[in-house]
Order: C-alpha cells, then structure tokens, then sequence
C-alpha cells in the first residue's frame, strides 16, 4: 500500500489552554527536525490534529518507522489520498481493505467532512459506503463501539484520505516545550532511563557525565556519549559536559573515612552538576536514583547528599523497581549498551562497606580536611563540552559492507 | 567456460572478497577483546550482523554466524527441537530436505525426538495435507525448505506456516540456501521463524554462513566453549567473514533483479521439449535458476563429462551426492521413473553467466545427443 499522508493526533497538549499554541509549535519543529533527511516531507500543523505529507512514498514509509519515538504524539495513522469522487473513493476503500484480514472482523466507517461541497453528507456516504463494503467483505461486522477496523474518510478540498490503521504514539509532551534541566548520567542503566522520563514530560536535557582517567577508561566514556546520543534521538539535540573528576575523588579519598568517601563523592558530583546547571541557566537536576537500590540510594543518604543545593532534584524513578527499569532501558534501547562492562567512576572507588546511614553533620565536618572550593572551579571551568548527535563522520564500514 | 553449477557453488564476487581482505587486515582484533581493536572490530560485527538480518526480512532479529548452511541447519534441528521440548517431542520435515537435515534425523531419533517426514508429489512440492495430517500439538520444531537444490522446486512456506500455527506452537524453520538472493524468501506473515543461509551459495566465500532468527525461539547451542554470540554459538566470531556474508547477501539482493534467469530457464525448457528422450524435471513455476533434466536410459555423469568436454559445467542431480552414486532421495520422492532416474543433469545460474551461453550450451547439447544416438 502507498500511503500518501500520516495524519498525527496530539496527546496530553490537547488538554493545556494558554500555551497549546507552544505546544504544538514545538511538536510541529520537532517533527521537522527528525523527517530533515526526507526532501519531500512536509508538516502542517493544525489546531486538533497535524499532517505529514510526502511526494515520496517510500519517505512516509521511514516518517513511519521514526513517529513512535517522537514524544507528544499519541497516535498517527498512514492515509491513501484519492479523487474526492464517490467511486473512487469506494475502489480506493475495496483496495485497502482487500489487503486486510477481514474474516469476522468489527468494523465501522467514520466520515469527516470538511469540504462541506461534498454532494453526500456525513451520513449519506457512511451508508453509500457501508452498503457497498459489506457485500464484497462478507467477513465484516459492523459495531459502532470499539470496532476492530475503523475505516476513516476524511474528506477534504485536495482530496479524500481514507485510512484504517491507528499505530499508537509515544505520548508524553513534546521535548523541549516544558523547561530545562542537566541530568547526571553515569553510563548504568538507570540513568538514562530518567533522561527518557524526564524528556517524555517535555523537559530539553543537558548531561553532565564524571570521568576519571586513567581509572575509567576512553571506552567507557564513549558508551556515555552513546546513550546520551540515544536519548537525543527522542527530542532535542543534546549538550553533554564531561568533567574531569580524578583529582577531587583523589582529595575525598584522603580527606573522609573510607565509609563516608562515596556520600562525599556524591556531594561534590551533586555541587558541580549545580554548579553547571546555573551555568547553562537549567531550572533543576535530573537523576536515576532509586530509593534504597544501593548504599547511596538509601533515604539517609539521599538526604545527605541532597543537603548540597536547594536546586530541585528530579528522581522520576525513585519509587521503580530495578526489573521495571530495565525493561523501560531495553525498549528504548539503551540497556544493551548500559551493561558494556567498564569500570565507571562510582565503582572505582567503592569503598568495602560504605555507609547507608551517613549522618550529613558527620559528613561536613571531615569535607573540612581538604579545600574543595578551587578543585571544584577548576573541573567546572575545564570541562569538555559536546553536542550531540555528533554529526556523523563517514561511516567507517559503508565500503566494507 | 560456462559455469552452470551455482547451486554446488558460486564463484565469489571480487567486491565480496575485497571486504573479507579489507576487514581481515583493519578488523583483526578479537571482537570479544576489550581493548579499542577489539571494539572496533565488534562495532564491525554489530553493523555486519544487523544488515545481516535486515536483508533477510527480519530486522532486529537474531543472527548467529556459523561455517556454512550445513551448522545453520544443525543449530537449527538440534538448538530448537532441545530447547522447546517442552512443547513436544515431534519433529517434521519434508522428504526432499538437504541432507543437513535429512541425516539429522537418526541423532534426534536417538534423543528421543519423534521425526516424521511430509511427502512431496511429482512436482516436488510437499503435500499441504500430508502436512496437516502430520501436524500434532506436540509438534515442537517443522523445517521445510523454501527451494529444493535438485529440482528447484518451490515450497510453499506461506501456507505450509499457516497450517503449522493453525495447529501446533512449533518453530518454523527453512533452509533457503538455494533461495535467498535469487527469489524472495517470504518471511513475513505466516513464513519461517528462522533461516539457514550459506555464503558460498551467494557469491560469497566458503565455510560461512548464518542461522537468522525473528527472535530466539528457546534456541540451544550445539557448540560449547567462551560463549560467544551470545552463548549461541562459541568460538572467536570471524569478523571478516561476518562482514563478507553481509556484502554477499546485500549484493544478492541488490542485484537480483538484473540476470533473466527465468527467461534462460524458460528458453531452455522449450528447447529441451524438442528431445523425446529428455524429461524436464520441473516446471516453469519453479525457482529461475535451477533446471533438472533426466535423459532416459544413459547416465547423468555421460553427459557431465561430455559436456565438460567443452568447457561447460554442470552436474548430476546434486553435487553433495553426485560422488556417492546412491540414488537421489529428493528424485525417489518425486517418483522419477526408473529408467529416467539415473539420467539426471542439473543447470544453475549464477550472477556471473551471460545470456550468450545459452546458445553456446545448446549446440553442445545437441551435439551430445546426436553422439549417443549413434551409438
């Protein structure tokens, strides 16, 4: 079948009163911005629904293959446009639906009349066209509530575009019409997997990303950039500062206990991301904390390493469980990189018995055995800063395969 | 010369093997290793093993990379039949697989596994109702093949799928060694659950080749050792192989459309027609590029020889078992008759011949038959 047309229905935005309008703006440039390889694709967004076109067939066909990962989009369905002429659209409707499975199939014909100089009315070509399909699809039953196969004609002045299928979006908000926040993102798998939360809300993500050289190695900062790379594939293009961390894990390593190193690891990551956050003018912090997962999740620590800012930490997984996580990770396609086992900057360094109730007084006062003020401008002031996604060098293998 | 033996093997493509050198010296590196070589050479394994299933119609499925059709097919019997015992013990296949398959069967037998065959009618196809007779709820595991290597003949892997999940919970398996790259495997719908392929059958190299997988299908191992490919197959990945079976195939698909094998075949039917002695073993609704003709009361391996007098090669019913002299199965099966049988000369085309050939093969042909007229 060549589809001719993707007629897009909006999610949650069209709740939202006043800032609809954003909304569906933002929808609309994203939309664009993933379809930017199709030359021929055009988008128009409309009040209620929005509409992808294409000269190509071929281009709807990809524009369908990347619309269920483009956020606020709650679901979409492919049209065959043909002559706005009864017998037409009765062959076009035949064609269509021979290509189905029929057999004892529920079944309803919607009409939308736009072009209000159509000769039959709404009803009219519901009944034309219902007393013509049924006799050649005997399979048919109709229903009209819940039918299983929901042919739509929608008639307007270019044309009638008829379609049966209904391919559920991602829903959410569209990325970027909400605000923005840097999110802390260490190459496990939760991590990402709040990104992916938090970009479904609409929020525009900046990472920021610890590395230890030599401890951590090359490798394992180029799987961070490949699922923040990822996730840029779900919204906006994505900033990543990377931060050169062996120095202050080196002073916390001399400065606090061994069972408090990691609380206070965790409070300097949590001030420089801050720190970077005002910066680049982001309104909060994202992380993949989840409560009591490990040592540093317990609500102690969480609290202790929390002290630090009065930013706003968003923890959309804090109440998931660890098997959720992951199979949110493997449908968004970060969990296969995720697991790539390389030493990161938090397992470097564990402590044997870290402590899960750290008394953040305690904390504060051994932090006071090291000057952490300058350490902590320097990794600010030096990161490393990259957009993503990269544009794509030649691919390496393309003569090769 | 004229090479009509591609369904033994084909020559390989120059483009193919420019791959398997390039990546045999820039990919060396273990893809297991986890130094930058070996990443590198993984991310060439990762991108190889996606084309991979990509061509074969089943995007984002699972490949594992084997030493040819003969282990794809192995894996297959064996990884399914023992990993989805609990669905059953029975096994089908049709009488005219490969013997990858066929002399599988004893070892499965051995394991307790029920293996009974589905026969195929004079045309060489299998019987849909035998099938259906045969199809029990305890049927774990089916393999029929898309193209038969002897007679070309075409499966049909749509219905027979049908049939099978109407029934039964089985796998669906099909050898399409002697398919892919020259007709299109139907794998979506109701087509297989996994396929065999062989590179060298594609114009790629020899002792390479994949099983490719919708999904896992509860597959085993047959081989056991590091846990490479994800515990499917262990033994370091050949890399460059990986890659040269990803070109191999794109090429085969790319450029299928581009050598008139059917209208060769066609052409060769007609002419063959002209000979009261020669029955076309086949029909026009068979795959393009294999032709059987069985010439009554001589030998097959007469004509081989006479014709490779002249710079032309073909071969008797199937090169695994032209050596062996035992009777052909996949003919017996047929029905052939006796004194049609031993007489057996099969065609194939590959995407080096030319349509020149025909008329150089026919005047050869001709002057064969007049030679064994005389005596």
């Amino acid at each position: 079948m060549i589809y001719h047309e993707i007629m897009i229905r909006y999610g949650e935005l069209s709740l939202k009163g006043k800032n609809r309008n954003v909304f569906i703006r933002k929808l609309r440039d994203n939309i664009r911005r993933i379809t930017k390889d199709l030359p021929t694709v055009k988008v128009k967004a409309e009040h209620d629904r929005m509409y992808l076109f294409a000269e190509e067939g071929q281009e709807i066909e990809e524009a369908l293959k990347r619309l269920p990962d483009v956020f606020g989009i709650q679901s979409f369905s492919p049209a065959v446009r043909c002559k706005a002429d009864l017998e037409t659209i009765k062959e076009t409707a035949e064609r269509i639906l021979s290509d189905m499975d029929t057999e004892g199939k529920t079944f309803k014909v919607e009409v939308r009349r736009a072009d209000k100089t159509f000769p039959l009315k709404t009803i009219e070509l519901q009944q034309e066209m219902g007393g013509h399909l049924l006799p050649i699809f005997p399979g048919l039953v109709v229903k009209m509530k819940n039918p299983e196969i929901r042919l739509l004609i929608d008639i307007r002045e270019d044309g009638a575009y008829l379609s049966t299928k209904t391919i559920q979006g991602a829903g959410g908000l569209p990325a970027g019409s909400n605000g923005h926040a840097l999110l802390m993102l260490s190459g496990g798998i939760d991590s990402p997997v709040a990104g992916y939360m938090m970009l479904k809300r609409g929020l525009k993500l900046d990472v920021i990303h610890f590395h230890s050289p030599p401890f951590t190695s090359e490798q394992s900062k180029q799987k961070v950039v490949e699922l923040a790379e990822r996730l840029s594939a779900f919204g906006t293009r994505i900033r990543m500062h990377t931060i050169h961390f062996t120095e202050i894990q080196q002073a916390v390593q001399d400065a606090v206990p061994s069972a408090l190193t990691m609380t206070t690891t965790r409070r300097m990551m949590m001030k420089i991301a801050d720190r970077v956050r005002e910066d680049i003018g982001a309104k909060a912090i994202v992380t993949g904390e989840s409560l009591g997962q490990v040592a540093s999740q317990t609500l102690d620590s969480l609290s202790a390493i929390n002290e630090v800012t009065s930013t706003p930490v968003l923890r959309p997984l804090i109440a998931m469980d660890k098997l959720d996580i992951i199979s949110i990770a493997e449908k968004i396609g970060t969990y296969e990189t995720s697991i790539r086992p390389f030493e990161d900057c938090c397992t470097i360094f564990t402590p044997a018995n870290p402590a899960t109730k750290p008394k953040t007084d305690k904390v504060i006062y051994y932090e006071g055995n090291a000057d952490f003020g300058p350490m902590i401008d320097k990794a600010v002031a030096e990161r490393e800063i990259i957009n993503l996604p990269l544009i794509k060098d030649e691919d390496p293998f393309s003569d090769l395969l | 010369m004229i090479y009509y033996d591609n369904s033994a093997t084909t020559m390989p493509d120059d483009r193919v093997l420019d791959t398997f050198i390039k990546s045999s010296k820039a990919f060396f590196a273990n893809p297991s290793s986890l130094h930058r070589l070996g990443i590198e050479a993984d991310r060439l394994l990762g991108r190889a093993s996606e084309q991979v299933a990509e061509l074969a119609g089943m995007p984002g499925g699972k490949v594992v990379f084997t030493s040819g059709g003969t282990e794809a097919d192995n894996l297959a019997l064996f990884g399914l039949a023992r990993g989805n015992r609990s669905h059953g013990s029975k096994i089908l296949v049709s009488a005219i697989e490969h013997p990858a398959v066929l002399q599988s069967i004893p070892q499965l037998e051995a394991e307790g596994f029920e293996v009974e065959t589905i026969r195929v009618g004079r045309d060489g196809v299998i019987d849909l109702n035998d099938l259906d007779r045969k199809l029990t709820p305890d049927t774990s595991v089916v393999s029929i093949m898309h193209v038969n290597n002897e007679t070309g003949a075409i499966q049909p892997l749509d219905e027979a799928g049908r049939r099978i999940r109407a029934k039964t919970r089985a796998v669906f398996h099909s050898d399409t060694v002697q398919s892919f790259g020259k007709i299109p495997v139907p794998v979506s719908g109701n087509g297989p659950d996994a396929i065999s392929i062989s590179a060298h059958k594609i114009h790629g190299i020899e002792g390479s080749g994949a099983l490719i997988l919708k999904k896992r299908n509860g597959l085993e191992p047959i081989l056991y050792g590091g846990g490479q490919q994800e515990g499917l197959r262990s033994g370091t990945v050949p890399v460059a192989h990986a890659a040269a079976l990803a070109k191999a195939m794109r090429l085969a698909v790319e450029e299928r459309g581009l050598v008139p094998y059917a209208e060769w075949r066609n052409d060769l039917i007609r002419y063959f027609g002209t000979y009261g002695k020669v029955m076309v073993l086949g029909a026009e609704n068979n795959a393009p590029h294999i032709l059987s003709v069985a010439i009554r009361g001589i030998k097959g391996e007469i004509a081989v020889n006479a014709l490779q007098e002249r710079e032309i090669y073909v071969s008797t019913s199937s090169a695994c078992s032209s050596r062996s002299r035992k009777e052909s199965h996949v003919l017996q099966a047929m029905g052939v008759p006796d004194e049609y049988r031993h007489g057996v000369i099969r065609i194939s085309f590959g995407r080096m011949n030319s349509s020149g050939e025909i008329a150089q093969f026919k005047e050869a042909f001709t002057s064969f038959m007049e030679t064994i007229e005389r005596v």
